[in-house]
């Protein structure tokens, strides 16, 4: 093979080792799900092939050594690695096929959406409860009397919370209730995870319903809480709120 | 026992009997499907028909393939006169005659293409009366006067097209010039308002605004002016304008790869090249619409913004970064294939800057592409703690992505400028010191845009909406005001060291022109899905619910499939508009041409043209002519 090519093969697999193996030992991290390894590789793949098709020699640096190796050109070693590949190549195809067809007891890879659309009788509302200092507390209380359990000190690591899958929320996440209108937050405690809609599954969350127990007024208060406590903003469009 | 002969005829019998039967069926079906002739005396008074519908392909999926079509033709309709307007001017300006030459090009197609889209219009509005009669009903009593409006505008931008088209040759010269450029401008200004005014029908279905007080045209007006429809109108013109780029781009790629002749490349080459930047042009303001587009709708509700966003349709989202990363390529790959091709000598200089290029360019849509909610087995997501990555999921939110997408914007600016300069040397004297700012400036920008993600993440959401974002667009807008008029006067002192060499590009770079072109249509069918469908189950969003058997979101996957039938059914329309367009001008070439054909010419497309491609045409090109 030439060296144009396996400066190629080379960076591939060290992203593929990187992404693999580097990135779910840094800090806070974890492993990262094939699809999106895939995603990476193939974004890799046509970032080489882009930068090797740039001129003609390199396009044909890059890809002679491809095509001679498959239209037969030298024998030898490379002659019985041509019929490696013949053989390999149905074989691969085979083992593909079976592996998306066959069937398995592992549920299959789904979509789920964390933050899936409210329902429209919730779009509207906004916290009718006066911000002050005694009701953020009470709902504080009442956060750590319910809550934290499971969302421990609003950063998702409550005693429990090793027990569920998907795990509890982390508040303290840029990514969770600061990208959330209050509304929104009022839906999921009020309803938890049965009321949640169908792209919301494979996996409903184990958030109780807190209608059950809890009335209209101190759910609001627990989400004043929650926000104050995590150090986040809620989403509005009035930057006076 | 019967033979072959009485078996055939037996069978011919049948079938005959069979299809006397089934058209007796058909007419009675006929008859009585016809309530007015049939009972009209005897039937008791019925509930007005709210839907109809049709069999095998079903009233939606047939709205949606006829509606998606003529939106795409009007696109291509509305953005041709701009583009060939602007090319009208810049040939008038700089006497190049070969953007008039173009202009005039595009300009045929529009006849054609104008009356296949308002074919299209027609057989829209009769399947939407007759499908969805109560809808229709509820829109006319609304919209009546704007449909009037609407009508008039049509007969004023036909009138003009049909002067504009017709007096090309006869205003070619002095103040009939000023005079043609003047109705390209006006049939720019009636083809802008036929298609605000439609975007109003379609927006009132997002975001309604319904008063019951007023008169008619109040009413109208006040359902006009409802929330989404300026943002619409917004990114609607720009996509248009990148629209009619890349399909002139596709149109000369292919005619290039199918040229035969050193002129017709020349010619093809040079088309490929204007359509693509005007794409480019376009392109680069199109994301900041998207994003003013989207803050409106959630802004407007929730439930409608969470469900583009975060709900179901946010996979969209993660295939319009997909095709808008092949487009951002696609488009910078065509930029530097002409830098490594139509400039001779200048591939090695310039390929340690391009791979630069290339490397931000994937590690931004490595970003913009990496979703919130990832596609993880139940394994894989209890390991991740969730489908929501702990270190990789901060890319999945609006703050990385905005970043990312103004980062690929300058990227390509810097890609064309660096274009613009290739096989130039600089002579001014104060050369260096603008070079230091340009570089300076392009910096600290992309330092400042990058600062502004990472803080957008310990911000309310509202700030970073308001003026992180806005600052963000702000910047990239201030490069490229910056940097553009500093290149243009540094060009104008320069000396030219390599002139660029026209019709040199290789076969793959025609292919890359027709990708960019697919992925538009493709990114248009997409977004054409994602807002119908955020209405979910209503008709007109909060105020007439959707009760037909049709009530529901298509899959994503059946989605996909009908948005790559549409973009086919697109694409084989345009080819036959620009066959049909162009049949006459190829015969007489063909005529005017016969025997001077170059010997043992072979299009590219047809592996012809080896000689454009491989190291002997690198190491080969000073001896070409220019």
């Amino acid at each position: 093979m030439g060296g144009v090519l396996v400066r190629p093969v080379i960076l591939t697999v060290c992203i593929y080792l990187f992404l693999k193996f580097i990135v779910p030992n840094l800090p806070h991290s974890a492993p990262l799900p094939s699809s999106l390894i895939f995603l990476y590789l193939m974004l890799t793949t046509a970032g080489i092939v882009i930068f090797a098709t740039l001129s003609g020699a390199s396009k044909d640096a890059f890809f002679g050594p491809i095509l001679r190796f498959l239209t037969g050109e030298g024998g030898g070693a490379l002659s019985s690695a041509r019929y490696l590949v013949l053989a390999l190549f149905p074989l691969l195809v085979g083992w593909q096929t079976y592996g998306s067809t066959a069937s398995s007891d592992a549920p299959p890879g789904e979509n789920r959406t964390i933050h899936p659309a409210p329902p429209g009788e919730y779009t509207g509302l906004s916290n009718p409860v006066p911000k002050t200092l005694d009701n953020i507390n009470y709902g504080k209380g009442l956060y750590a009397s319910r809550c934290s359990p499971c969302h421990g000190n609003f950063d998702g690591k409550g005693f429990a919370a090793a027990g569920f899958t998907p795990p509890p929320a982390n508040f303290k996440d840029p990514t969770t209730i600061a990208m959330l209108q209050e509304s929104y937050l009022f839906w999921r405690i009020k309803k938890g995870g049965v009321g949640l809609p169908v792209e919301g599954m494979p996996w409903k969350t184990a958030m109780p319903r807190w209608e059950l127990e809890m009335s209209d007024e101190d759910i609001w208060k627990v989400i004043m809480g929650e926000y104050d406590g995590a150090g986040q903003k809620p989403r509005t469009w009035d930057e006076s709120e | 026992m019967m033979n072959q002969g009485q078996i055939v005829t037996n069978h011919g019998r049948q079938l005959a009997g069979r299809a006397a039967l089934l058209a007796g069926c058909a007419a009675l079906v006929a008859w009585a499907g016809m309530p007015d002739v049939a009972f009209a005396q005897e039937a008791a008074p019925q509930a007005p028909t709210a839907y109809r519908d049709i069999p095998y392909i079903g009233s939606r999926n047939l709205v949606w393939i006829i509606a998606q079509l003529h939106l795409l033709l009007a696109g291509f309709v509305l953005g041709v006169p701009i583009f060939a307007w602007l090319c009208e001017i810049v040939g008038w300006k700089s006497g190049d005659k070969r953007y008039d030459k173009l202009a005039k090009e595009f300009t045929k197609l529009l006849t054609s293409s104008y009356a296949t889209t308002a074919l299209f219009g027609g057989i829209l509005l009769f399947l939407l009366i007759g499908f969805y009669p109560k809808l229709m009903a509820y829109l006319t009593d609304i919209f009546f006067p704007s449909f009037l409006v609407y009508c008039g505008l049509f007969l004023v931008e036909t009138a003009t097209l049909y002067l504009y088209w017709y007096g090309w040759d006869a205003m070619a010269e002095g103040s009939g010039k000023k005079f043609h450029i003047f109705l390209g401008f006006l049939l720019n200004v009636f083809a802008f308002f036929i298609m605000i005014v439609p975007n109003s029908w379609a927006t009132f279905q997002s975001s309604p605004v319904v008063i019951s007080e007023g008169s008619d045209f109040a009413r109208a007006w006040a359902a006009t002016w409802n929330p989404t429809w300026w943002p619409v109108n917004i990114h609607r013109l720009i996509a248009n304008v990148v629209l009619g780029g890349y399909i002139c781009g596709a149109y000369a790629g292919i005619r290039y790869l199918s040229a035969k002749s050193q002129e017709e490349r020349y010619h093809y080459d040079w088309m490929g090249y204007v359509g693509n930047f005007i794409g480019v042009f376009g392109l680069l303001p199109l994301p900041f619409a998207g994003y003013w587009l989207m803050r409106e709708i959630y802004q407007y509700n929730q439930q409608m913004g969470i469900t583009l966003m975060g709900g179901f349709l946010s996979w969209l989202f993660i295939l319009q970064a997909m095709l808008i990363g092949v487009l951002f390529l696609g488009s910078n790959y065509y930029f530097w294939l002409g830098i490594t091709h139509r400039i001779p000598g200048s591939e090695t200089q310039y390929r340690k800057p391009i791979m630069a290029m290339l490397i931000i360019l994937l590690l931004c849509l490595g970003v913009w592409m990496t979703p919130h909610s990832l596609v993880a087995s139940l394994e894989e997501a209890q390991k991740m703690g969730g489908t929501h990555h702990p270190l990789l999921g901060v890319f999945g939110v609006m703050s990385a992505k905005m970043t990312v997408s103004n980062l690929m914007v300058l990227v390509t600016f810097m890609s064309f400028i660096m274009y613009w300069r290739a096989g130039k040397q600089d002579t001014a004297g104060w050369a260096k010191a603008a070079k230091a700012l340009m570089g300076g400036v392009l910096g600290l920008a992309a330092i400042a845009v990058i600062v502004l993600g990472v803080w957008g993440y310990f911000v309310p959401a509202i700030i970073r909406i308001n003026y992180f974002s806005t600052s963000q667009v702000g910047i990239v807008i201030f490069v490229m005001l910056t940097i553009t008029p500093l290149t243009a006067l540094l060009l104008k002192s320069a000396k030219t060291t390599t002139e660029m060499v026209w019709g040199r590009m290789p076969p793959r770079a025609g292919y890359a022109l027709v990708l960019n072109a697919v992925m538009v249509i493709l990114l248009m069918t997409l977004m054409g899905y994602a807002r119908s469908s955020s209405r979910v189950h209503w008709h007109i969003y909060g105020v007439m619910r959707d009760s037909s058997q049709y009530a529901f979101s298509p899959a994503l996957g059946y989605a996909a499939a009908l948005m790559a039938l549409n973009t086919f059914l697109f694409c084989m329309l345009v080819a036959f508009i620009f066959w049909v367009a162009t049949m006459g001008d190829k015969a007489k070439a063909a005529a005017g041409t016969k025997g001077s054909v170059e010997p043992g010419a072979i299009p590219a497309m047809a592996g012809g043209s080896p000689a454009l491609d491989g190291p002997e045409a690198d190491a080969s090109e000073e001896k070409r002519p220019v």
